[in-house]
């Protein structure tokens, strides 16, 4: 029925792309991302000079630096989506399964929990506990399982809703049994399409935190500390700021193609929106 | 709904203090402290400057005495800012974020609102397609990127425009945060609009009001506007809470003066009282907000407010 | 056809179709039929038959996809290619519509007394008060109970059963000449069904507007229509007196059908006989006559489409077979 969409295929290669690009480029190029070289600071984008997308304002590569960059935006995004999809799939699975009293409280929970104002909460975290990385992972994670846990919950009423399960409930299989048997196969499509679109969302999260000055420690980089880095020479080195930007930009658009495209072919509930 | 009303502020107030519990103990958990600095201050002044700002008592006294004055709407002096206080330091800024907030929020409006009622006109035309391509690239550049380029592009190399600082009642010095803030919700709520008014201008009740023989105009104003405007409405709600952390942003790229930065600053610095007071005070907007998107629903449908 | 000197509807070698070349879908295919004044004529055909656009076709409402060729006269009007003034001056004033889902037929914003009066205003320039007045009215000739109450209400308020008697009111508030209604029982209960079968028949005893019917059940049309055209393949298969076509079908598809429907007289079978096989894909109809695939009659002719042949008695039938209504019946069993 629906559209395939070229736009997820390209979205795909492209992603793969830059993720091959990411592991390969440190690995084989002669630059380390970290140590300063004061005899190239400011060499601008150039084939024959030997740095592709140029030097910083310590002479390092940006080529090795955007790349290192994408490592680290990819890892978290996929690390605390992982954690956000963990505690998101058990609290709705859980509350759907349930029902009654205990649906009322972990929803109610979430409903609260919807009213934190989060990136300043993170804020206080970092702050709080030091820029440790882990830390980064913990804490985004930690506060982006509202939306999968909602999505879950009534995915699994439906489930619940399905005659099998009423069966198997008669029968007396007991209740986690049921929930990893019956109910959780039965979500991992939509969880799988809710995941890709929750991993831009905390890719971006990181990138801010960085950004902030709050997020990975240098000389280590991720893309939003080098969006911030290049903010501050945009005036007389406009590429150090457009270069890892692009890339930025680049990597949600294709997670959020990627997603959309995946919501829209495993769930059934959700209509068509924006352009399609 | 006064029912409705009084039920939705009541159950705020727990909300409120989970926030609040949890800013006040996740902040005094940290280990260090507001007035722990490199040079090592006589163990008397420490003392006396600890016991002005109640530090010395113990963590429960602190907590109860903190929510007293926060039931008071009182967030406290400055650890920082010696003899302000935190409500004061909001006073100060508040305006700027309400001016770019809102600013940001009417732009996307107008914006986003008339993209996406053209585009809806006529789906899979140019007019659709190019500004829904656009929007998704909107989607996917957060604002410190855009910020940045904005200040690049129109106050660095055009000069049309400054790249920062901010004098209250400038529409110059408003323009480019608050279109920077704008950006990507200019791109949601294209999209919203266009999806809604694709959807409602297809409901089989439009197909009765165009069987009546009503000239169109009728019947978009008043068959197909209202159910185009819910999706919208229940955006508002994370579009407003969104506006308030990339304002954040914002006051950072352009150096305003706003709660925003005084939040980051007050978090770098341990200043307790600044960060638990902007927390609670984002907190107390956002339900606030939501309040607000609950009531515009329950007035644009009914079988909304039959149910509160 | 001569069943009145000036049909209040004259359809002619109407089409409606989407697409071009190749992919060119024809939704009705030159139709032909007329619609006397104060008549009830039926169609009657699966899903995919085209008896929905045949319907939308009337008021020009088939979408800015559609194309109409082919002529619709009102009282010698045209009204294929009429103007957009034009066809709303017509549109709920001469030609009313009842929509199939009474759930989705009225704006759930809105209250019962604007959708009611709205077109009453515009085509009467009825005033408030008087627009209220005749809703009313209306609604209590619907039979329904404290209209000036219900005006008040939202549709959700109401029954399933009551939101279609209020659609049903909602058309004939201009006093229209012309009542189309698709398929107005399908989304109700059985129960309800018969109530609103009745009621019809009551408004159309009072008012005598000319109805014509669409519905894919041939039970629901019996005690309401004078004439029923069948409907396959977005083409006129048969058009006979209700009589006749209840009685003596000659195209096997609506023998088929008849045979499908439960009847009272005679003892139910342990299984209700189905017609077997898919209806049409109008995107993807068989060559020469759309039925063939499915007919127990299926002959070589059968791969050109049969034209449209007059019987003495008026029956019009499109079908290669000579034989007689019985023998087409007994082709099923």
């Amino acid at each position: 029925m629906r559209r395939t969409r070229p736009g997820a295929l390209v979205a795909a290669a492209l992603l793969a792309l830059i993720v091959a690009a990411a592991l390969l480029v440190p690995a084989l190029s002669p630059y380390d991302y970290a140590t300063p070289v004061w005899t190239k600071i400011f060499s601008g984008p150039s084939v024959s000079g030997g740095h592709l997308f140029g030097t910083d304002s310590l002479g390092r590569d940006l080529l090795v630096r955007v790349m290192w960059g994408c490592r680290i935006s990819l890892l978290v995004g996929i690390a605390a989506s992982l954690i956000s999809v963990v505690i998101g799939v058990c609290w709705g699975a859980l509350a759907g399964y349930a029902g009654g009293r205990l649906d009322g409280v972990l929803m109610r929970t979430v409903d609260v929990l919807y009213a934190v104002p989060f990136i300043p909460f993170v804020i206080v975290l970092e702050v709080a506990f030091g820029r440790n990385f882990l830390m980064v992972f913990i804490a985004i994670g930690a506060v982006s399982w509202l939306d999968i846990a909602r999505i879950v919950r009534g995915q699994t009423l439906a489930i619940c809703e399905q005659e099998y399960i009423e069966a198997a409930r008669a029968l007396g299989v007991r209740t986690t049994t049921m929930i990893r048997r019956h109910v959780l196969p039965n979500l991992i499509g939509l969880v799988a399409a809710y995941a890709t679109l929750a991993i831009p969302g905390v890719i971006l999260f990181e990138a801010l935190l960085s950004f902030l000055g709050l997020g990975v420690h240098p000389p280590l980089a991720s893309l939003g500390s080098l969006v911030a880095e290049g903010a501050n020479e945009m005036q007389a080195n406009p590429y150090l700021l457009i270069i890892p930007a692009a890339f930025l930009a680049t990597i949600i658009l294709c997670l959020n193609r990627l997603g959309d495209a995946l919501r829209d072919a495993l769930d059934p509930r959700h209509e068509e929106d924006g352009h399609g | 709904m006064l029912r409705f009303l009084l039920q939705r502020l009541l159950t705020a107030i727990p909300t409120l203090l989970v926030i609040a519990t949890l800013a006040f103990v996740l902040l005094h958990l940290a280990p260090g402290g507001p007035f722990d600095s490199d040079k090592v201050l006589v163990p008397q002044i420490q003392h006396a400057i600890e016991s002005r700002y109640h530090l010395d008592e113990p963590l429960w006294r602190q907590y109860l005495r903190y929510l007293g004055e926060l039931a008071r709407g009182d967030f406290g002096p400055s650890f920082q800012y010696r003899n302000t206080s935190v409500n004061e330091l909001i006073a100060q800024g508040l305006p700027v974020d309400a001016a770019i907030g809102s600013a940001a929020l009417l732009l996307a409006l107008l914006l986003g609102g008339a993209t996406g009622l053209v585009a809806a006109t006529r789906p899979g035309s140019w007019r659709d397609q190019l500004p829904m391509g656009l929007a998704v690239l909107g989607i996917s550049i957060p604002v410190f990127v855009t910020a940045p380029l904005l200040i690049l592009v129109f106050a660095m190399r055009l000069h049309w425009l400054p790249s920062g600082d901010w004098v209250a009642g400038s529409w110059r010095h408003l323009l480019l945060p608050a279109l920077a803030l704008a950006l990507p919700y200019t791109a949601y709520i294209a999209r919203i609009v266009r999806a809604a008014a694709i959807e409602a201008l297809g409901q089989p009740y439009i197909r009765t009001a165009r069987a009546k023989g009503l000239p169109t105009h009728v019947i978009v104003l008043r068959h197909a506007l209202r159910p185009t405007l819910m999706p919208l409405v229940s955006f508002l709600g994370p579009a407003l809470a969104g506006v308030l952390t990339g304002s954040i942003v914002v006051e950072q790229v352009f150096g305003l003066p706003g709660i925003g930065r005084l939040f980051v600053t007050g978090a770098l610095n341990r200043d307790y009282t600044v960060v638990t007071g902007v927390t609670v005070l984002y907190g107390a907007l956002i339900i606030g907000f939501n309040l607000l998107v609950d009531l515009c629903y329950a007035w644009l449908d009914p079988r909304v407010r039959a149910r509160t | 056809m001569a069943d009145s000197p000036a049909p209040l509807l004259q359809l002619r070698s109407l089409g409606v179709s989407y697409g071009r070349g190749i992919e060119e879908l024809r939704a009705v295919d030159t139709l032909d039929l007329d619609l006397a004044g104060r008549e009830c004529l039926g169609v009657v055909g699966e899903s995919g038959s085209g008896k929905t656009q045949l319907l939308l076709a009337l008021l020009g409402l088939n979408g800015p996809a559609a194309r109409l060729s082919g002529s619709i006269r009102y009282r010698g009007m045209e009204l294929v290619g009429a103007s957009s003034a034009q066809l709303a001056s017509i549109r709920g004033r001469r030609i009313a519509l009842v929509s199939q889902d009474p759930m989705s037929a009225l704006n759930p914003y809105l209250r019962i007394a604007t959708q009611l009066t709205e077109g009453a205003r515009r085509h009467l320039q009825l005033g408030r008060r008087a627009a209220l007045a005749r809703a009313a009215e209306l609604l209590a000739l619907v039979q329904i109970d404290a209209p000036s109450e219900r005006l008040r209400c939202y549709p959700h308020e109401l029954s399933g059963g009551m939101r279609q008697r209020v659609t049903i009111a909602m058309a004939l508030m201009c006093d229209p000449e012309i009542l189309l209604l698709d398929e107005p029982t399908t989304a109700l209960d059985v129960t309800v069904q018969a109530h609103v079968l009745e009621l019809l028949r009551a408004v159309r005893a009072r008012t005598g507007v000319a109805t014509l019917m669409v519905t894919h059940d041939l039970g629901a049309l019996a005690s309401m229509a004078n004439r029923v055209a069948v409907m396959y393949g977005g083409r006129l298969v048969e058009l006979a007196s209700a009589q006749q076509l209840y009685t003596a079908p000659r195209h096997p598809y609506t023998a088929g059908l008849l045979r499908s429907l439960p009847r009272l007289d005679q003892p139910l079978p342990a299984r209700l006989p189905v017609i077997g096989g898919q209806p049409p894909d109008l995107a993807d109809l068989p060559k020469g006559c759309a039925f063939s695939p499915r007919c127990p009659l299926v002959h070589a002719r059968c791969a050109s489409s049969p034209q449209l042949r007059a019987f003495p008695d008026g029956h019009l039938l499109a079908c290669h077979y000579e034989g007689t209504p019985s023998q087409v019946a007994g082709a099923w069993t």
